[in-house]
């Protein structure tokens, strides 16, 4: 069966955009082609920064012929429903129809036959409707039809397109199609200055030869992975260790069609500037990769650094075919990086590439120039002289200042620390800190270094150890894969850190809603609950939350004109006290939203958290978490099955009967008003479960408190046996409705029972 | 460098060698093309894009070909003289191609060559830079051009411009001038470049041109530039700019429905005045982040309102429609 070959061939794609892109392509023509009734066997998209490629292998050459049966009227039916039946189904007369016979009488029948068409004329549809609409996140328009409304848009200027279609062995044909005046054909033309001249292609396996001869490699995992090889191999040679970077590295890819990777050098003396900035500077600006050296190898020697001399590796063809190499030197505390870097270029040049490595060093000579320039300039001003200037930098309209900002989270670092096992006056000094390096020459060059710098500065300027490590973890963990800072001192500013946005965006009425979520209040949330059970910290939150959020309205000149109407001293009796607390609640729910997300990725189900979460003022992140556990753990054993049968048995009648009676059977029965041993003793073993329950949870043994809740399962089941609720007698129907729901009552204690699924 | 376009060429002529011949030698590949080779705007602008040259001349349908120098003031990135990449005054080459054409990037890469860079020896890429102005109301997408890893030009199709969609698009290449002669002729130091070929007692250096005026311009950029003043000048220009936008509309002869502007270009001047005044402020930091934004909307709704009067004049496309 035939295969399809298309290639779209530009001015340079985005690197960000490129495997998207393909991706879409593959989609949208397949799915077109299924659609269309072209089964294929397969399909492959490529990308290099010029072309997006597609080959589909294995389309029928044509569509299945389709035959459709059109049911008419009855024969002997008006003229005009004949008339009628003949222009829908296409027939010039009544004799072309057929008559069929059914129960009730004979009928005509329209056969109409669709030859199925050739597939390269339905491809040749296809491509422009993809081409046309297809999903860049940004498009433009260019040339002189760019006048015209309706021009086609594209990434980057589109200018030529490869559509072929035919058999494995034999000739191609071109697909007859053509987009806003660029006909489909068969040439396509190779590296930019290595091979520019036009050649033409039949089929996906000439295709990527003619490519790899005319210096495009097509795949972008092989570009890839010859850039990771090559580098590798570069760096062993000389004793080094790449620093791997697969965002780098996919990047690079995107950004070359023939990777020729080189290795340059800087003056050692740059190495005094924190690594953290190098790295920076190389690779954010010059998509360097930079190199590290285990410092106690045995297999490192020093020595023979030339730089500027062209060190490129030969190409070789396959590259996984190569010998294995020893193992480089590990990356550890001994290793550190070193005066070189990696290039990746896109050219096999004359000169063996000398030219470009002495254009890359001086780039990033003056780079690091910038940087060394920066970190000296930022050493000369203590970070606490930074501070005055955060009073005239605004943190969030209805926030105020950075400067009230900061002076928040020291106050709520200071409260937090004494909880949490932190030294109040290092985490004080910490989050007084904190900020100051947003300030710097380097952290406004490198915004990513925030907090980094402000530990090399903090440490430069003798601060405590803890101080220092603190200014840099405030911000973690930024991410799922980030890790949670464990140090007592870092825990409570980064804590106060989060907490205070949280709490200050939800006084302002700036939360989260949907997908927006501009302040990125969810993975503050998310790094509260990691920190807090990580470091197995007891705190209520709603106390600090309260405690907080007045701290918040009474420091914010905003909030206080907003809110006052003139009464800005009285600022206190403004917020109404309802208002805190049901915002309060909102923000803790907002906690045990984002506590089940974590807790369901970590595979507990979500019934068991909201279970828990339904119980009043559960705001002990770890407890809840611990009760959870419990739950999932005992619902288990055949005791957990045990309570949950006598729940449900007890809760469903009072369900029930509190509907049909709209009201509730709160409260507790009257004693004097049991008139059977069942009632009696189920009284008594929810009156001895209660008290069990409570020494459990009071010592926080949920397991326990739950075992003596699952005792009262013979009792209920007795209850049920002999005890009519439903009697006559009102007021002893109430009394044995309030007697269950003493059971439902006292399993509160560890869950609400009702939130979990069967 | 190997020079192989400009072996014709006195030594001090030569663009590997000399500020100037480079200057010269890019000028003359794009009048050789068919640009009109223009002289500077004579406005302070933060860059060659404001010369209504380009911010005017890319609006309207009619097809328009220029190459000009502009010296370009961005007074935050002064250094006083003390920093060997940085500049709060600079030079650079503009070239606004209206179509774009479908060869843009070929004939870029060829003025490459014309300045001395062999394409054999050297690793030029295009990397994604999407551009915006937000005083100008414009945005296109395109690239920065990387000469062996050190940015050398930006490579824009002009998407829109003052609010206006750009029908037919125009192709812009912005040539950072001092950055390119510095890797021609291998210089570290902007203030070391040689600026007019010459050897000996008659070499004059881009420093000797220019330090004076960086280490004054820092100086007076970042502490003595009169704020009092420059608010006054930024509402002055402001309301001027409206004054004679507002006097340019006329009723179009023969059209009772349409509307042409004659004073477009003075209203432009205003508009490009109040916007510099703003960098002066903003280098004075004496703008609020608030502030800031409020000032940037200020003046993009001149340049609006500014590329609105231009499309209602001959230049702009109205006598063109007219005709038509």
């Amino acid at each position: 069966m035939p295969d399809l070959l298309l290639e779209l061939f530009s001015e340079e794609i985005p690197a960000r955009m490129q495997a998207r892109a393909a991706e879409d392509l593959r989609r949208l023509v397949t799915d077109r082609l299924i659609d269309a009734g072209l089964p294929y066997e397969g399909a492959r998209a490529f990308v290099t920064p010029r072309r997006l490629a597609l080959a589909v292998h294995g389309v029928p050459a044509r569509q299945a012929d389709r035959r459709e049966e059109k049911k008419g009227p009855r024969v002997g039916a008006p003229e005009s429903a004949i008339a009628g039946f003949l222009q829908a189904a296409g027939l010039k007369s009544i004799s072309d129809a057929k008559v069929q016979a059914d129960k009730r009488g004979d009928f005509y029948v329209a056969v109409i036959e669709k030859p199925g068409r050739p597939a390269i004329e339905v491809i040749g549809e296809i491509l422009p409707d993809v081409i046309k609409g297809f999903p860049w996140p940004k498009s433009m328009r260019w040339g002189a039809q760019s006048k015209e409304s309706g021009a086609l848009t594209w990434v980057r200027p589109l200018h030529s397109i490869v559509a072929t279609f035919g058999p494995e062995t034999e000739e191609t044909d071109i697909v007859p199609c053509s987009v806003d005046g660029i006909v489909a054909g068969n040439v396509t033309r190779g590296h930019r200055f290595l091979a520019p001249a036009p050649f033409t292609v039949r089929r996906f396996d000439d295709y990527v030869r003619k490519l790899d001869q005319a210096k495009v490699v097509l795949d972008a995992g092989r570009r890839r992975d010859i850039i990771l090889t090559e580098a590798k191999h570069l760096a062993f040679a000389q004793g080094l260790e790449l620093v791997e970077d697969e965002g780098l590295l996919a990047e690079v890819a995107g950004l070359v069609e023939w990777p020729v990777v080189l290795m340059g050098s800087f003056d050692a003396g740059f190495l005094q500037i924190p690594e953290e900035m190098i790295r920076a500077a190389i690779r954010n600006n010059q998509k360097c990769f930079v190199l590290r050296k285990s410092v106690p190898s045995p297999l490192v020697g020093e020595g023979r650094e030339g730089g500027g001399e062209a060190t490129r590796v030969p190409r070789r063809p396959d590259v996984t075919s190569r010998p294995p190499r020893p193992t480089p030197p590990h990356k550890g505390e001994g290793s550190r990086l070193v005066d070189k870097f990696i290039l990746v270029s896109n050219l096999e040049a004359e000169d063996g590439g000398k030219a470009i490595i002495a254009g890359n060093e001086r780039v990033i000579r003056a780079r690091l120039s910038d940087a060394k320039f920066f970190y000296d300039t930022d050493l000369k001003t203590r970070l606490e002289d930074r501070l005055p200037k955060f009073k005239d930098i605004v943190f969030h309209e209805k926030l105020g200042s950075q400067w009230q900002r900061i002076e928040r989270i020291e106050r709520l670092a200071a409260e937090l620390a004494p909880r949490i096992g932190a030294d109040v006056a290092r985490a004080k000094r910490a989050a007084r800190l904190c900020k100051a390096d947003l300030l710097t020459e380097a952290v406004g060059e490198f915004p990513e270094l925030q907090g980094t710098m402000g530990k090399y500065y903090a440490q430069a300027q003798g601060e405590d150890e803890a101080v220092a490590h603190a200014i840099e973890d405030h911000y973690k963990p930024k991410g799922p894969d980030d890790l949670v800072p464990s140090d007592p001192v870092s825990v409570a500013v980064a804590l106060a850190d989060k907490l205070d946005m949280l709490v200050g965006f939800w006084a302002v009425g700036e939360k989260p809603t949907g997908s927006k979520d501009p302040y990125a209040l969810r993975r503050a949330a998310l790094g509260v609950i990691r920190m807090v059970l990580d470091n197995r910290l007891r705190l209520h939150l709603i106390p600090i939350f309260a405690a907080h959020r007045r701290v918040i309205t009474r420091l914010d000149p905003a909030i206080r004109a907003a809110e006052s109407h003139g009464h800005a001293e009285k600022m206190d009796h403004r917020v109404k006290p309802g208002d805190d607390e049901r915002e309060i609640g909102d923000l803790l729910a907002f906690f045990a939203d984002r506590l089940k997300v974590q807790l369901r990725e970590q595979g507990a189900r979500h019934d068991l958290v909201d279970a828990v979460f339904a119980l009043a003022g559960q705001d002990d992140l770890f407890l809840i978490v611990r009760r959870v556990e419990a739950l999932g753990k005992f619902l288990d054993t055949q005791d957990g099955k045990n309570l949950l049968a006598g729940y449900t048995r007890a809760t469903s009648i009072i369900r029930i009967e509190e509907k049909r009676d709209d009201r509730d059977y709160a409260g507790g029965p009257a004693p004097k008003l049991y008139a059977q041993d069942e009632e009696k003793a189920l009284a008594q073993a929810i009156g001895d479960a209660k008290a069990a329950a409570a020494r459990a949870v009071a010592a926080e043994d949920f397991a326990a408190a739950m075992r003596a809740m699952a005792r009262l399962r013979p009792f209920v089941d007795a209850f049920f046996d002999k005890v009519t609720v439903n009697v006559e007698d009102g007021a002893l129907r109430e009394n044995r409705l309030k007697l269950l729901n003493e059971i439902r009552a006292a399993t509160r204690a560890v869950a609400d029972f009702s939130r979990i699924e069967g | 460098m190997n020079s192989t376009a400009n072996d014709d060429l006195p030594q001090h002529m030569r663009p590997e060698r000399s500020f100037q011949g480079l200057i010269l030698a890019l000028q003359r590949y794009w009048a050789d093309w068919g640009c009109v080779i223009l002289q500077p705007y004579d406005m302070e602008v933060g860059a060659g894009t404001f010369h209504p040259a380009t911010a005017l001349r890319a609006l309207g349908p009619k097809p328009w070909n220029a190459a000009y120098v502009q010296p370009s003031r961005r007074p935050k990135d002064g250094r006083y003289g003390e920093n060997p990449n940085r500049l709060q005054h600079y030079y650079q080459l503009q070239v606004i191609l209206k179509p774009s054409p479908d060869d843009l990037q070929e004939l870029y890469l060829k003025s490459l060559d014309a300045i001395g860079i062999d394409l054999k020896i050297h690793d030029i890429r295009f990397v994604e830079d999407d551009w915006e102005s937000p005083t100008l109301g414009a945005w296109g997408l395109g690239w920065e051009c990387w000469c062996d890893g050190m940015e050398v030009s930006q490579f824009t199709y002009f998407q829109q411009v003052a609010g206006f969609e750009c029908a037919p698009v125009s192709g812009e290449l912005t040539y950072g001038l001092e950055r390119l002669a510095m890797y021609v002729q291998g210089v570290e130091n902007v203030f070391d470049l040689n600026f007019n070929g010459r050897e000996g007692a008659r070499k004059v250096t881009y420093g000797d041109v220019f330090l004076q005026a960086e280490q004054e311009y820092s100086r007076h950029n970042f502490e003595f530039a009169d704020t009092d003043m420059l608010f006054a000048q930024f509402r002055m220009a402001e309301a001027a700019c409206r004054k004679y936008l507002e006097a340019g509309w006329q009723p179009a002869p023969g059209a009772s429905n349409r509307r042409r502007h004659l004073m477009a270009l003075p209203a432009y001047d205003q508009c490009i005045k109040a916007s510099h005044v703003f960098n002066l402020l903003d280098a004075r930091g004496v703008i609020s982040v608030t502030e800031r934004q409020s000032y940037i909307l200020r003046v993009r709704d001149l340049a609006k309102a500014c590329g609105e009067a231009w499309l209602a004049t001959e230049g702009g496309g109205e006598a063109h429609e007219r005709d038509a």
